[in-house]
């Protein structure tokens, strides 16, 4: 009897349960979703109206002018957009192809014993502030590279390819701040490229070593396939960090805030860091404005980025007629 | 003839080892060419390692590794001489679940293993075709050879793979379990195929449907876990012809097994 009616009060719970759970879920995750959108918005929202003087005064022209001088109120996005788009692109370039064969060592070549102690590691690397980066490019990367890479290749290609043209006075400059934001970003690149090549079914690799293939061929032909729009995804993460990054950057670029020049070891600056060095001594509401503009441009170049991003990923991860997307 | 004798595979003493543990007692058993030899036995009898180590797949598993001979003709395909990676251009293998390459079409599919040995586009084009025909694919797929290979149904993508195979012509086809994801009316297509490929190819096909072994095999290799040593492995109680095999099992432990009381 007692039992009874402990069950029949069970199934009304549990009746309960089912109707009014999937519901609240519902409605608790659609507010979460609806918090990112809003956050999105407010700092749009902040950055369009904060920077709503600069933009009167300057208009479009802004994008493509150089020059900083806050005393004569002659302001110029150009530099930061150069220094910024440049010193990303470096760090890219040389973080993205060895970021992946590091992940390909990790999970295809590495013995086992080392694979797990290794990839702590890398995500360590991800995990220093980048303060530590900066200080480290500062104190031992520079004089480096000013003597050992700089210098030679300043008074032999630099003869004649401006991109690498002296004088080498500092050694601070957007090729430097490059490289730092390189090494930055590898443990992030190669960290997640190792988690997607880790995801690929065994069938394939078997697939191709059963039609021959040497192990090089397998991952060539099999794995890297496989993973591209993952690895493309893990590429623009890696980006965007470089793309934002400011404390690393700033000790390194040389701060040449109003003229761009032709060399890559020249000084030069990034959005983010004009920002931050910037903003602690802007004493009038216009070279306020003007850095809230900088912040509204950086957003834009990452949004345009991260859109081309998106469609390289569409791109890239359509195989023949029929694939199923990843 | 000399042909024949060529395309048969022995096994001498072979015995796959996952580290220290050999998982499987000695084996020692000839492969008969033009032939379709069956494999059977419950899980875990080893019946899957034995067939990778044909087509040396098997040490691909770190710590895994191979003692004994596996010989082609009288080529010892564990000699020192000897690449894995030519070991298995001329041994194929079909897998359990129908793999084709993702980022393929089905065209690329079938010509992956010529390619990869850099043979001219002309020949892959006439390859890739007569491969299809011989799978009994060409007319359900002819007109979507670059489309993705995973539009295909289960069964296509399984015919699919063994063109893959047959396109580099090797000399002995293994199949481990390959109708174990398809329905009766896919695995009853394979099964064709297979009575057809074996004119020309020695065929080994491991199995856990023993009327597929009945049906379509010449010889039938029955293998069982045993439990009397320390640490069980698996090992080949019986072989001989199918027929005698599923009618007057000599082994105890196949009686049982085939009548169903076992496994």
């Amino acid at each position: 009897m007692s039992q009874k009616e402990e069950n029949s009060s069970f199934y009304e719970v549990w009746q309960r349960r089912t109707q009014h759970g999937d519901l609240l879920f519902g409605w608790l995750t659609l507010f979460f979703g609806l918090v990112v959108i809003t956050l999105v918005f407010a700092i749009g929202y902040v950055v369009w109206s904060g920077s709503a003087e600069a933009r009167d005064r300057f208009g479009f022209g802004f994008l493509f002018q150089t020059g900083w001088n806050p005393v004569k109120h002659n302001f110029g996005a150009m530099p930061a957009i150069y220094g910024t788009l440049v010193s990303s692109l470096i760090a890219v370039t040389l973080a993205g192809p060895l970021g992946i064969l590091i992940a390909v060592f990790l999970s295809e070549l590495c013995p086992l014993h080392l694979r797990n102690p290794l990839s702590f590691l890398i995500e360590l690397l991800a995990a220093i502030p980048s303060v530590i980066y900066g200080m480290w490019g500062v104190f031992v990367f520079i004089p480096f590279f000013k003597s050992g890479i700089a210098k030679p290749l300043a008074s032999t290609v630099g003869q004649w390819l401006p991109l690498f043209a002296g004088p080498v006075a500092a050694g601070r400059g957007v090729m430097v701040a490059g490289i730092i934001l390189a090494i930055m970003i590898l443990p992030t690149i190669a960290a997640i490229a190792r988690e997607i090549l880790a995801v690929v079914p065994n069938h394939q690799r078997e697939a191709l070593l059963a039609v021959g293939a040497t192990r090089w061929e397998m991952i060539w032909y099999g794995v890297l396939p496989y993973s591209r729009a993952g690895i493309v995804g893990g590429i623009m993460l890696g980006l965007g960090r470089a793309l934002g990054e400011t404390m690393a950057a700033l000790m390194v670029i040389g701060s040449a805030k109003s003229t761009i020049e032709n060399s890559l070891f020249a000084p030069g600056i990034t959005a983010a860091a004009l920002i931050a060095s910037e903003l602690p001594n802007a004493n009038d509401s216009l070279h306020e404005s003007t850095l809230i503009l900088i912040a509204l441009v950086l957003f834009g170049i990452t949004l345009i980025l991260n859109i081309l991003a998106r469609l390289l990923v569409w791109q890239v991860s359509r195989g023949p007629v029929g694939t199923i997307r990843a | 003839m000399a042909k024949n004798e060529a395309n048969s595979i022995h096994l001498q003493d072979l015995k796959p080892f996952y580290g220290s543990f050999q998982a499987v007692a000695p084996v020692n058993t000839t492969f008969a060419s033009r032939a379709i030899t069956a494999m059977i036995g419950p899980s875990g009898c080893g019946k899957s390692t034995v067939i990778r180590c044909i087509n040396r797949l098997h040490e691909n598993i770190p710590g895994a590794r191979v003692e004994g001979k596996v010989l082609l003709g009288e080529q010892n395909l564990y000699g020192r001489e000897m690449e894995p990676q030519a070991v298995r251009r001329r041994i194929g293998m079909v897998f359990q679940q129908p793999n084709p390459l993702r980022m393929l079409s089905i065209e690329q599919n079938v010509a992956i293993g010529l390619k990869l040995e850099g043979r001219p586009k002309k020949e892959l084009a006439e390859r890739v075709e007569a491969s299809l025909r011989r799978a009994a694919l060409w007319d359900e797929v002819k007109d979507k050879l670059r489309e993705s290979s995973l539009a295909l149904s289960g069964g296509q993508q399984q015919r699919l793979c063994i063109a893959r195979t047959i396109a580099l012509e090797p000399e002995v086809i293994l199949l481990d379990e390959p109708c174990a994801a398809l329905d009766p009316i896919s695995t009853l297509k394979i099964e064709d195929l297979l009575l057809e490929l074996k004119q020309q190819y020695t065929v080994v096909i491991v199995t856990h449907n023993m009327q597929q072994a009945a049906r379509i095999s010449d010889r039938t290799l029955v293998f069982m876990v045993d439990t009397s040593v320390a640490r069980p492995r698996g090992l080949m109680v019986e072989e001989g012809e199918t027929l005698q095999i599923f009618t007057a099992p000599q082994d105890l432990r196949t009686q049982d097994y085939i009548s169903g009381r076992v496994g």
